[in-house]
Formats: structure tokens, sequence, C-alpha cells
């Protein structure tokens, strides 16, 4: 499968790629890992006439704290994440990206640029309570993951502007877990859930929650959250708060999964994530 | 027709100066226009790894990069492994471990395993199992596939790829 024609430019500076995006109109298209993009072009289910590599554009690069948060450049790609334990659950949900070869390519930027709901890193990006920021022709601003995914593969960045770090809070003295439930290890999640828990003692001070493919965009399951803030965390009351994760939701049916299905799959994988976030697993 | 860029690729050592098509993708200008006919096209969507080389030193599915993307760039395909008449120990362990029947997935299989073991040069079988999800085969069952790596492991020098000497 080949894709259609297109031309191609690797601008070696930000400034010298957002030009390149402007001046080539809507028919152009970033590029950074490719592994989201190339497969839709082979397909012909994309046809851009020109691609914009971010390859060669220093800065995009890397993993660095700052100001008690976290800056990953936008081209990190999923392996260095997933190397990364210090990142806690962004870590470990890049450690489940199909295999070693496409992590080793895709990048945390495309992903979250993709803004696909079944991808695992937006969802964790929700429930971090992260951020990114983008470049373009009018400067740079910053984005609240709350404000990102829009619709189905559709975020708030707009079509000039360049990705170019993520932000997500340390986190330190979070407990996490990511549940994915899919069939082979190359397939994207039917349902995963992302927890993250701070607790005293016992109690649960705060907590969120995030699913990922229940919906058109990444969810936070704010009742399960509601259901714990505050209380005794135990197995119990986090079996009993899990049942509520897919309130609210109405995931599409998919190929593998059914709408009753992947509610089930969230209330389990809730559970078990929540779990393993409050230390009970 | 697009505009045509001219890139350098690095193969197994050697420098290759190519003017391609944006469009055409890593694994066909390794295989038809450099004639390194070792990687294979199994899947074509990024599923089954027969495709597999490495760049920069990272394995990569070659049926999901641009061969624009990887200008400048050091690629090791299968027929780097050998060096001097000599296998490469994955290779040998391979063929001592029957690790191949019809032998369509093996150099992404070795790619994908020697990429592995440069990273854990001591694995254990869950690890192989887990560093090889993005190869499939249709023939073996994957038990020798895994019982070569690990085999491979216990050699000395099975974690590096060999690199001949560079010539322009
Ligand atoms: C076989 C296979 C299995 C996969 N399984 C999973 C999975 O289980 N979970 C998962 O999360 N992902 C999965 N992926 C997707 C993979 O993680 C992609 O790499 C990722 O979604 C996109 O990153 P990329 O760097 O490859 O982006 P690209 O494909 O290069 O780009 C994707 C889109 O984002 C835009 N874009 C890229 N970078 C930027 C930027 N910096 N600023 C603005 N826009 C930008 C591009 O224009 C394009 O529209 C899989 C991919 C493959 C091939
Ligand atoms: S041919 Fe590239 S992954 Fe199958
Ligand atoms: S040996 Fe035939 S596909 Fe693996």
């Amino acid at each position: 499968m080949i894709p259609a024609e297109f031309d191609y430019t690797a601008p070696e500076s930000l400034d010298a790629a957002i030009k390149a995006l402007a001046d080539g109109g809507e028919d152009a298209k970033l590029l950074a890992g490719g592994h989201s993009l190339l497969p839709l072009m082979k397909l012909r289910l994309a046809a851009p006439a020109l691609l914009v590599d971010l390859r060669k554009v220093p800065g995009l690069h890397g993993i660095e704290r700052e100001d008690g948060s976290w800056r990953i450049g936008a081209m990190t790609p999923h392996t260095d994440l997933e190397h990364s334990p210090q990142l806690g659950i962004f870590a470990k949900a890049a450690g489940t990206i199909a295999d070693p070869q496409v992590r080793n390519r895709g990048t945390v930027g495309g992903s979250l640029a993709h803004g696909d709901p079944a991808s695992d890193l937006p969802a964790v990006l929700l429930a971090a309570d992260g951020s990114v920021t983008v470049q373009g022709p009018g400067g740079q601003r910053a984005i609240s993951a709350g404000e990102l995914f829009r619709d189905y593969m559709e975020t708030a960045i707009e079509p000039t502007e360049v990705l170019t770090e993520v932000r997500i809070p340390s986190l330190d003295g979070w407990g996490f877990g990511y549940e994915k439930f899919n069939r082979r290890s190359e397939d994207w999640a039917m349902v995963a859930v992302s927890a993250l828990v701070k607790q005293t003692g016992d109690i649960c001070e705060e907590v969120r929650v995030g699913l990922t493919n229940m919906g058109s965009v990444p969810l936070r399951a704010g009742a399960v959250e509601e259901a714990l803030r505050g209380k005794p965390l135990s197995a119990e009351s986090i079996a009993s708060a899990a049942e509520q994760a897919a309130e609210g939701t109405d995931p599409p049916a998919d190929l593998n999964a059914s709408t009753d299905y992947k509610r089930h799959l969230a209330r389990v994988l809730c559970r078990r994530a929540l779990g393993q976030a409050a230390g009970l697993t | 027709m697009s505009k045509t860029v001219a890139v350098q690729l690095q193969v197994n050592g050697a420098t290759h100066r190519l003017e391609v098509e944006p469009r055409l993708l890593l694994v066909h200008a390794l295989r038809d226009n450099l004639g390194f006919t070792g990687t294979h096209v199994g899947c074509d969507t990024s599923n089954c790894g027969a495709c597999t080389v490495h760049m920069e030193g990272r394995a990569v599915k070659s049926c999901t990069v641009l061969a624009v993307q990887a200008d400048g760039a050091q690629i090791t395909t299968i027929e780097g492994m050998a060096s001097d008449g000599q296998l490469h120990p994955l290779q040998e362990a391979f063929w001592n471990d029957h690790g191949l029947q019809c032998g369509y997935c093996t150099p992404g299989m070795i790619m994908a395993a020697a990429a592995l073991l440069a990273e854990n040069p001591n694995p254990t079988e869950d690890e192989v199992r887990h560093g090889l999800e993005g190869n499939l085969c249709r023939c073996t069952g994957y038990h020798n596939i895994v019982k070569a790596v690990l085999d491979a492991a216990k050699t000395k020098g099975a974690t590096v790829a060999q690199q001949p000497e560079v010539t322009a």
C-alpha cells in the first residue's frame, strides 16, 4: 500500500515548521512518528498535500522536571516514557502501547494531537490534570487536558499550531493504577481505566479516574471520584464506588465490544485500577 | 509527480545516496532501490514485524517509516548481522533450535530479538515473549523462537549487531 503523492519538508526550527504549516494551507499536516498518520495515508484515508516533519526541530525531545511538574517534549517516543518510572502512571500506560517497534516511533505529542479516544495517553493526561503547550503564528498557549479533547479525533489544537510539550503535575505521593483490556498486545484498548489516589492513612484525600474508549473523547469517572473523596479506602468501598464507573457514558459498540460489555469492563477495570492505586493489591 | 528528495542512508555501515519520492517507504527503499531483500513485507499495516530493521539502534517497522524520515540514519538489516562469514549468534541459535519453518518472519524476528538483547542481555522467557509482541509467526507456534533467543542470550556477542567498516 502506497500513500498518495505529497510534498515533504523537514524544517530545522520551530518557527520554520509553523511557517511551512501555515503556507501549506489546509492540506498540510505535521508528521511526528507517523504511526497513526502513515497507516491512514497508506489506506488512503488521509491524503495531505504536504507533510511537515518535526524530526529536525530542536528542543522537542526529552523529559525534565520543572516547577513541580514534568515537562515532556512532544517528539519524545513512547519507549522513553516507558523507561522513565519517575513519570508514574504515564510510564506505565506508555509501556502498554502496542509493541516495542511501535513505541520506538510513536510520540507523546502525536498521540495527544491525534486525539483518538482509544489511545492510552489522552485519558491518562486527563486523569493527571496535565496540559499541553502549543505554538502557532499567534504565539504560545497552554491547553488543559479538560479542554484539549473536543470530539472524536478532534482537539482544540488549531491546524496551524504545533504541540511542543506536555506538562504533567509531578504527582509525588500519589498511588496509581492502569488497567487496559485488549485481546492482543497490538490492539487498542477495548476499555482502559487510569486511577490516581492520594491518601492519608486509609482516608482518600483526592482521587481521579480516567476512562479510555468509553466515548468520543477520554472521560473522567466523576461519580466514582465523588463516592471515594474524603472516605476510607478499602476493598469494599472501592468495589462499591467502581460500580458507578460507567455512569453517564454511552460508549459506541465496535468490532470488539458491545456498549454493555464496555460498560461492564469499565466497572471491573476501575475496581482493579483503584485497588492498585490504593496499594490494596 | 511530487518533488523528489535527496536522502542518505547508512545501511549496514555503508553510505547510500538516493533521490526518492517522499512517499517511498523505507522498506521499499531497502528492498527495491538497494537490494536488501532480506527485509520482508508481511502485513504492510505495522502489525506483523516482518519488516523490522534497526534505525539508530532501535527496532522499527520499516513499512511504517518513510525513507525521507530515515535520512542520515544508521540502518541495520538482517544482511548486516553476519560478519566475516560468521553467522550472528541469534542466527546460529535460530538454526540450531529450529526457530523457523518457512522463514518468512525470521529476519524481522531476529532484528526484534537483537534489539531486545541489546537492551536486556539476560531476559527471562516472559521478557522474550513480551519483547517479541510486535512480531507474528504463522508457522512455529513461537516456542522455538523464544528458545532460540534465550539460547542466543547465553552466547557471547549476541547483544551486538555487527557493523562492518563504513565504506563511502
Ligand atoms: C500497530 C499499531 C498499534 C498501535 N496501538 C496503540 C495503542 O494500543 N495505544 C495507543 O495509544 N496508540 C497506539 N498506536 C498509535 C501510536 O501510539 C501512534 O504513534 C500515536 O498515536 C501517534 O503518534 P505519532 O508520533 O506516530 O504521530 P503521527 O502519526 O506522526 O501524527 C498523528 C497526528 O497528530 C498530528 N501531530 C503529530 N505531532 C504533532 C505535534 N507535535 N503537534 C501537532 N500535531 C501533531 C499529525 O499531524 C497527525 O494528524 C498504535 C499504532 C500502530 C501502528
Ligand atoms: S510488513 Fe511491516 S509490520 Fe508487517
Ligand atoms: S517461520 Fe513461517 S512465519 Fe515464522
